[in-house]
């Protein structure tokens, strides 16, 4: 197979969106905690969660939307965990996060194990099924890509314009981004700085949790350890990559996804001469590379990591 | 004086054994401007954060309007009707004015912002009290003044009947006080009422009707303005009456410092240097004037050895500095008293002694064959501590824990004990109480007397005149050719630090000659 074919191909597009749905819905989450001033590097465990917790919902009988619903409330409560120490005890954003994050992987993989004792292969669900979107899905390669997937990739395609007018056009959006730039301005307008971060925490890592069971409802149809393997984390950096602004972050997780679906299909059509692990590395290379490039004059958030603490002389 | 819009009756306020505000009662005219005149630490700002919701006060009641007012809720001060600028302004840089006026205005669940109309109000409040600025424009670049015209613009937007203003003319020109001023005006004859905190008497005078004054605390003394004078307010003030040390006439001695056409490209966000010209010389004190952010920490940066010009040159003692080093500067006699005391000056978490040997600890005997000589080292900061009056419980408790006064002569110790030949004072008295900057005043006279050239960047412009044998202003990267302190008046520097030239026209023509 010809690497120029392969750009022409509908299977590598259709990929490169379906790679690219825990991306966005990640980058995000990630993105509105930032820019509410609270890095939220517990995102890691809270996508092993959701993908968890979503799956077990429908291996216990639940249908497929409750299950999401369920992961986004898991995710959610975890947020609140988050906040909990980082917005209201001020504690260490970095520290608390990579808590939150061992803590919900463990805890997945404690709870997978006690429910599904004994289980040596993992057990499989009936994961979304691709919803063909009638006419679009008919346009030659661009339909196939792009309207023939999961509907939980088409929420999270509308998610990116839905998150960019909260941020941008209404009262909330703006209280939300203040937070995260002069926290002390919100407090002084009369608003609960506390509550806003909570809130933005708590949404933005449901948000997370939802990236996370799209992969064990809609791609595959089981729960593996280790299956998020570094998505949260690379997530962090697309919202640098991103300037923290919605748009770019879609920009930014296609670019990774298609990295990934080139990188799988480059493996397969080349010689056995260069290891596949280099392949498996291009990605994560070239993501570094674009991050250095796209975001050296990158404006971030001035509150963020700073927590705020009232009545503080 | 008309009825009460505002009442405080016996407020209270402890941060652990300190007692911040003691039984403070208050009234407030409709249509009145009340100045709160006291030192840093009176309790000035504590009183308004507890007005305004920010702290939550241990015993005493506040009435607006003959409402009470709940504790602790800035959004129950706002809806009474308090506006408050803070001293430091409480904007997003990265965000519009418009964005940062309307925070806060609508409910936050509303589905869209009604930007228009916000917009068209604020515009109508610009033109009704003479505050332009573009709504449109991000705060990060707009200048200080026009910042504090957006925190008075947010206060009206809400339809504030009582302004607290928190330090207003702390970073303001002469000219930019005076048109805040003039807008001041023109809300107390709208019928709104002002409260103006300051440690500043002429301004205090310019603008009260009404003047209390707060010392450790409480309140000393309430006076009306047409019934009092600089000298009794002083008074009240202090708690005695101060003798301000006297700059004594000294003919200047031979160069020690000299930058010559000295140019510096932005840095760090920083602001320029362009083509600086200044000679320092023996037994004088050069006075830096200037709006903050004009390049007085490039200079600074420059003449501590910080940074090497990238044009020109720069001279110590008549020899050629080649190469950036601040331990080398200091070895060739340059002092430093830095511009942040906290973050640049001292280290806040090691002790008073440690502090006192920051740029000695390398030589002898305060360290030999690496280890640092204990004995030698106490002898020495003990015999510091004593000389320069530092109050500390013992020298062995960390230097954040001293007051601001203290720790600034802890550094005047560290730096006039190696008696150096230049001094580099860059704000020496920022945010010191009238007892401290008499003493940093008396001590940079003694310096002077000993022989050393002093370099003294101030945003106080009254302390400039006072101290300075010459004067220059730096405005955007350029420093003015100094001028005698006898040939300057404060209208004349007001002017050249907002670019109005009337200085530079003076350099010329003294270039001319």
């Amino acid at each position: 197979m010809d690497v120029v074919d392969l750009f022409l191909t509908v299977g590598f597009w259709a990929a490169t969106v379906r790679m690219a749905t825990p991306l966005i819905f990640g980058t995000l989450g990630e993105l509105i905690c930032e820019r509410a001033g609270v890095l939220n590097l517990g995102i890691e465990g809270i996508m092993t969660i959701g993908a968890m917790s979503a799956w077990m919902w429908v291996y216990q009988g639940g249908d497929l939307w409750t299950a999401t619903l369920f992961a986004a409330m898991v995710g959610a409560s975890f947020g609140l965990l988050h906040a909990g120490f980082s917005v209201y005890m001020g504690l260490s954003q970095h520290v608390t996060g990579i808590g939150i994050t061992l803590l919900a992987s463990s805890l997945s993989y404690f709870v997978f194990r006690i429910m599904l004792p004994g289980v040596t292969t993992p057990p499989k669900i009936e994961p979304f099924a691709p919803l063909p979107i009638p006419l679009l899905a008919d346009i030659p390669v661009l339909g196939p890509a792009l309207f023939i997937q999961s509907p939980l990739t088409y929420i999270a395609l509308s998610l990116v314009g839905v998150v960019a007018y909260i941020l941008y056009r209404t009262p909330v959006g703006l209280a939300v981004r203040m937070v995260g730039e002069n926290p002390m301005a919100v407090e002084a307008q009369g608003i609960d700085v506390f509550a806003v971060r909570t809130g933005a925490v708590a949404v933005g890592s449901a948000l997370m949790a939802v990236g996370g069971a799209f992969l064990t409802i809609s791609v595959f149809d089981a729960f593996y350890f280790q299956m998020i393997n570094g998505r949260g984390w690379i997530c962090v950096a697309l919202v640098i990559f991103a300037s923290w602004r919605p748009g770019k972050a879609l920009l930014g997780a296609f670019l990774f996804a298609a990295f990934d679906a080139l990188q799988i299909r480059v493996q397969q059509a080349s010689s056995s001469l260069i290891p596949y692990q280099f392949y498996l590395m291009m990605p994560y290379l070239l993501s570094i590379v674009a991050l250095i490039v796209m975001s050296r004059r990158a404006a971030y958030p001035k509150a963020l990591l700073v927590p705020f603490r009232r009545g503080e002389r | 004086m008309t009825t009460p819009v505002l009442r405080l009756d016996g407020i209270t306020k402890r941060f652990g054994p300190l007692v911040a505000n003691d039984d403070i009662s208050l009234d407030l005219g409709s249509g009145e401007v009340l100045a709160l005149l006291g030192e840093n630490g009176a309790g000035k700002t504590t009183l308004m954060n507890i007005l305004f919701g920010h702290y939550v006060a241990d015993a005493g009641r506040i009435e607006v309007f003959g409402q009470p007012l709940p504790h602790g809720s800035p959004a129950a001060s706002i809806a009474a009707g308090i506006g408050m600028v803070h001293q430091h302004f409480t904007l997003a840089d990265n965000l519009t004015v418009l964005d940062n006026v309307m925070l806060g205005t609508e409910s936050l669940w509303a589905p869209r912002q009604r930007r228009a109309e916000a917009r068209d109000r604020l515009t109508a409040l610009e033109r009704d009290f003479g505050l332009a600025v573009d709504p449109n424009a991000t705060i990060g670049s707009l200048a200080v003044g026009q910042r504090q015209r957006v925190e008075i613009l947010k206060a009206l937007y809400r339809d504030a009947k009582i302004l607290i203003l928190d330090e207003p003319t702390a970073v303001l020109t002469p000219q930019e006080t005076d048109s805040l001023f003039d807008t001041l005006r023109r809300m107390v004859a709208r019928g709104l009422s002002v409260i103006f905190i300051s440690h500043k008497l002429n301004e205090v005078m310019a603008i009260a009707d009404r003047i209390a004054v707060l010392r450790q605390g409480a309140v000393v003394a309430s006076f009306d303005k047409d019934a009092t004078s600089r000298e009794q307010l002083a008074s009240a003030m202090v708690g005695r009456t101060l003798a301000e040390p006297k700059r004594t006439p000294l003919s200047a001695g031979g160069p020690v410092l000299e930058i010559k056409a000295a140019g510096l490209s932005r840095r760090h966000g920083g602001q320029r240097l362009d083509n600086v010209d200044l000679t320092v010389r023996e037994q004088e004190i050069i006075g830096i004037a200037g709006v903050s952010g004009n390049g007085q920490s490039a200079l600074a940066d420059l003449i501590s050895g910080l940074v090497m010009p990238e044009t020109g040159s720069l001279r110590m003692l008549g020899e050629p500095v080649r190469r950036a080093g601040p331990a080398a500067m200091v070895e060739r006699g340059v002092g430093r008293v830095p511009e942040d005391r906290h973050s640049t000056g001292v280290v806040g978490d090691m002790t008073v002694r440690e502090n006192l040997i920051l740029e000695d600890y390398r030589r002898r005997p305060f360290s030999r064959f690496g280890l640092l000589g204990f004995s030698a080292i106490a002898t020495w900061t003990d015999r510091l501590i004593d000389s320069f009056d530092i109050r500390c419980s013992s020298a062995a408790v960390p230097v954040r824990s001293l007051s601001g006064g203290n720790m600034q002569k802890l550094i005047l110790a560290r730096v006039l004990a190696r008696e150096p030949k230049l001094i580099l004072a860059n704000q020496p008295t920022r945010g010191l109480d009238v007892g401290a900057i008499a003493y940093v005043h008396e001590k940079l006279f003694e310096a002077r007397a000993r022989g050393a050239g002093i370099v003294l960047i101030s945003e106080d412009l009254e302390e400039l005149l006072a101290l300075s044998d010459r004067i220059a202003v730096i405005y955007q990267g350029r420093l003015s050719e100094p001028q005698p302190v006898e040939n300057v008046t404060l209208t004349d520097l007001g002017l050249s630090m907002s670019g109005h030239g009337a200085f530079d026209r003076g350099a010329d023509q003294s270039h001319a000659a």
